[in-house]
């Protein structure tokens, strides 16, 4: 088989040439138009466009899809369609429901495939091609923190969507780049108190840590606020992020003598780790006098379902929850439940409100510009939005707020309903200085509006 | 002692997910000659079976409860499963629990006729291609079949609980006069175990005592002899081919219990059931499932806490580690016949 099927010739020779000729002076083309401009992708005529890069196909498929439910429901709300949502409650009242700064919103859409190369690949392209002004999304921080570093680099803000490790506002911080999410430090933080009560101080606990960097921030998280209150660390062990079935790491558990299995995963890894955990009678094993015990550090509503039954009684952390009966809260699960018939997950929240707080910025500076962008977003404080008072850091770009410690509930009344709020622990408890360790090793830099 | 015995218990059901499919490949293999790379997605489309069949049977009616409220506040719809209605709510709850074993009569006839359909409508045009062409296609329907399956199931792994009666584990430790509480089993893991066994004892005795069985086992060794006899060679096969469908689907159906299914299950096996397949030995069927068993049991031994401590990673290589010194020194693999793949 060959895939060159005819002899070269003159004219295929030429053809080549000007197919090649002309793909290589295209994106000259396309960025010196926009260069043109006071900043890259200045929206001039009536509409603003933003690009929501989510991963539509792959392992997250299901959280990206929710996520883009989430834009799209925000773009109605910002181009006053439907019920307007969270814009009533946000403490904000820059948005009127006419788009952003009299712009009609429009969005383009990108997969990411919950991979770093082809997240870049549809962010540049949606930047390039499309002229989006502003990026959003991900389900994956290897993911955000590839995109962020490109959306830099371009010269465009980017609103990170569901990112929990350290990086994203730690050693990979940038300029450009906003997170709303809570992270692996605010876990372990928010956690250690609640297990300290439920599970004594004397514990032993046994990590399994996905392979990458979010399960070391949120390894080491877990395991620095547990020890500080004095619970000991038995093990710590890497899992390869492609396993499936998690047995042969699950039995030298039942021969450690820990009596705390604390899972560093997400996605499917959770939902089999677990499994696999309660299978293998971990959950009604005595050790040390002790019932044994089990903890997820992120708890995600999507994946309680995926685990079933398992997932009773489990510890975990989260950054939203539907149930919560804020005012903010009720009016978000309120006109996404009417529009798609079930309530938001926790991607979809942190998705929406950032798309929120981007068009308020834009409305507040008066201005898409990036660097204005950067500077209405930094030390911006709000409320309204379902996590109770908010602080956007200007330090490191993260969202301070308060921070959800749910638990598998055990007796649940819908298919929605898996988890249950045990305590909301206030943002003082899970602040900590730019400079913490954990979050070492980074600079902002300064902001980069592609001009 | 405990921990060697335990980590060649949990080999035992990994290995024989890779034994029933490594037996499959073999069969397609030494009867069509064709490579199928869209095995695992059989496998993958058998654990869907028994999720499918899971929802079928827990298909409801609404009722509204005027007492009770949703999310939204509006009164809550309450579903109730027909089968529970029809034959009352102890039995019905009994048959949506057993959904997973029920699910193996009901894979059978659709595993057939997937394995029909995608043996005459796509890969008979791919025999006389060479072999690059066929994994390219196969693996291309691997692809599609994958998406079809996350159309409509979605992304997320879906739970597929084994029966009650096999819930939780057993002190197999205690059992053999160990100290409790060191080697625990689950239940249906061992049911896997022993369910593998006797498909596979099944497709031997199938193909060692029937007249069937020796015609194609024949075929597989002289095909263009068996032909000159006046034997439609081609016509069996097909058959096995949908044999071969049957068993991975099988292998799936049951595997649903022990790792929710979710639609890239397949490529999961595939790789490492392809790499069995080799060490074996190609054309091979005792040698599959030896080498099934023999790498899905290094495996478990590789990830071991302190075996990784020592070396770094080795659980994500050993299994080619072992290929690699297995074929150096038996070219033909644990149990390969001569002139397979040789010509």
């Amino acid at each position: 088989m060959s895939l060159i099927r005819k002899p070269l010739n003159r004219r295929s020779i030429l053809r080549a040439g000007a197919l090649g000729g002309t793909a290589l002076a295209m994106p000259t083309i396309l960025t010196s138009r926009a260069w043109a401009q006071g900043y890259l992708n200045e929206p001039t005529g009536s509409t603003v466009t933003l690009g929501f890069n989510v991963p539509q196909s792959g392992p997250y498929a299901d959280e990206g899809a929710d996520e883009l439910r989430a834009y799209e429901l925000a773009v109605e709300h910002l181009n006053g369609e439907g019920d307007g949502g969270m814009m009533n409650t946000f403490s904000s009242k820059a948005l009127k429901g006419s788009g952003i700064l009299g712009k009609k919103v429009e969005y383009v859409t990108g997969d990411t495939q919950t991979k770093s190369d082809a997240a870049r690949a549809s962010a540049k392209s949606m930047i390039e091609k499309d002229g989006a002004v502003m990026i959003t999304g991900g389900s994956s921080s290897g993911v955000a923190v590839a995109v962020q570093a490109l959306c830099q680099e371009a010269g465009v803000i980017f609103m990170a969507g569901l990112t929990h490790s350290n990086d994203t506002t730690g050693k990979d911080r940038r300029a450009n780049g906003f997170r709303h999410f809570f992270n692996s430090y605010m876990s372990g933080a928010a956690l250690a108190p609640v297990l300290k009560n439920a599970y004594g101080a004397d514990r032993k606990a046994y990590h399994l840590t996905a392979d990458y960097n979010w399960g070391y921030t949120t390894e080491q998280a877990v395991k620095e606020s547990t020890e500080a209150m004095g619970w000991e660390t038995v093990e710590t062990v890497k899992t390869p992020l492609a396993a499936t079935d998690f047995s042969a790491y699950i039995t030298p558990v039942l021969q450690s003598d820990a009596d705390v299995l604390v899972l560093n995963h997400y996605g499917g890894n959770m939902v089999n780790s677990l499994t696999n955990a309660v299978q293998f009678g971990l959950r009604d094993k005595v050790v040390n006098g002790k019932n044994f015990e089990i903890i997820v550090p992120l708890y995600s509503r999507l994946m309680a379902k995926g685990a079933g039954e398992n997932v009773k009684g489990i510890f975990g952390s989260t950054n939203w929850h539907w149930s919560l009966q804020d005012e903010g809260s009720k009016a978000f699960v309120q006109s996404f439940g009417q529009k798609y018939g079930f309530p938001p997950s926790q991607a979809a929240h942190t998705c929406y409100v950032q798309a929120l707080l981007y068009a308020d910025a834009c409305e507040r500076a008066g201005t898409f510009n990036p660097c204005g962008v950067v500077e209405a977003l930094e030390g911006f404080e709000f409320d309204g939005l379902g996590n109770g008072k908010t602080l956007y850091r200007a330090e490191d770009h993260q969202c301070f707020k308060d921070v959800l410690v749910v638990k598998g509930k055990e007796n649940p009344t819908s298919e929605f309903d898996l988890l249950e709020i045990v305590e909301v622990t206030p943002v003082e408890q899970v602040t900590y200085a730019p400079d913490h360790p954990q979050f070492a090793g980074g600079a902002l830099g300064t902001c980069n509006s592609g001009a | 002692m405990d921990a060697i015995l335990l980590q060649i218990l949990n080999g035992l059901d990994k290995g024989s997910a890779y034994a029933l499919i490594a037996l499959g490949l073999t069969l397609i293999f030494g009867t069509l000659g064709v490579v199928n790379f869209a095995h695992g997605a059989l496998f993958m489309i058998g654990a869907f079976c028994a999720v499918t069949l899971s929802r079928l049977l827990s298909l409801s009616y609404t009722t509204i409860d005027p007492e009770r409220t949703d999310f939204l506040g509006n009164p809550l719809k309450v579903e109730t499963p027909y089968v529970e209605a029809w034959f009352g709510p102890e039995t019905g709850a009994a048959i949506i629990d057993w959904s997973v074993p029920l699910g193996i009569l009901f894979s059978i006839p659709i595993m057939a006729f997937i394995g029909l359909a995608m043996e005459r409508g796509l890969i008979k045009y791919f025999y006389k291609r060479p072999h690059a062409d066929q994994i390219l296609v196969t693996f291309g329907l691997a692809i599609v079949l994958q998406e079809i399956i996350k159309y409509f199931f979605g992304a997320n792994p879906i739970p597929t609980p084994a029966p009650d009666v096999f819930a939780g584990s057993f002190d197999f430790g205690a059992m053999i006069g160990m100290d409790p509480n060191v080697i625990i089993y689950p239940y249906w893991r061992i049911v896997y175990f022993l369910f593998a066994a006797v498909i596979i004892g099944g497709v031997f005795a199938f193909l060692q005592y029937t007249t069937f069985g020796m015609v194609v086992r024949a075929g597989m060794a002289d095909r263009q002899t068996v032909g000159l006899l006046g034997i439609n060679i081609d016509k069996r096969f097909t058959v096995m081919f949908a044999l071969a469908a049957v068993v991975a689907g099988l292998a799936g159906v049951m595997y649903a219990p022990i790792n929710s299914p979710n639609y890239h299950m397949g490529m999961d096996f595939l790789v490492l059931s392809f790499v069995v397949v080799v060490v074996g030995g190609m054309g091979s069927l005792p040698g599959a499932v030896l080498a099934g068993f023999v790498l899905g049991i290094l495996e478990s031994f590789a990830s071991m806490a302190q075996v990784v401590s020592l070396l770094p990673g080795i659980n994500q290589i050993i299994i080619y580690l072992v290929a690699i010194v297995i074929l150096l020194t038996r070219p033909r693999g644990l149990m390969g016949r001569k002139g397979v793949m040789e010509s």
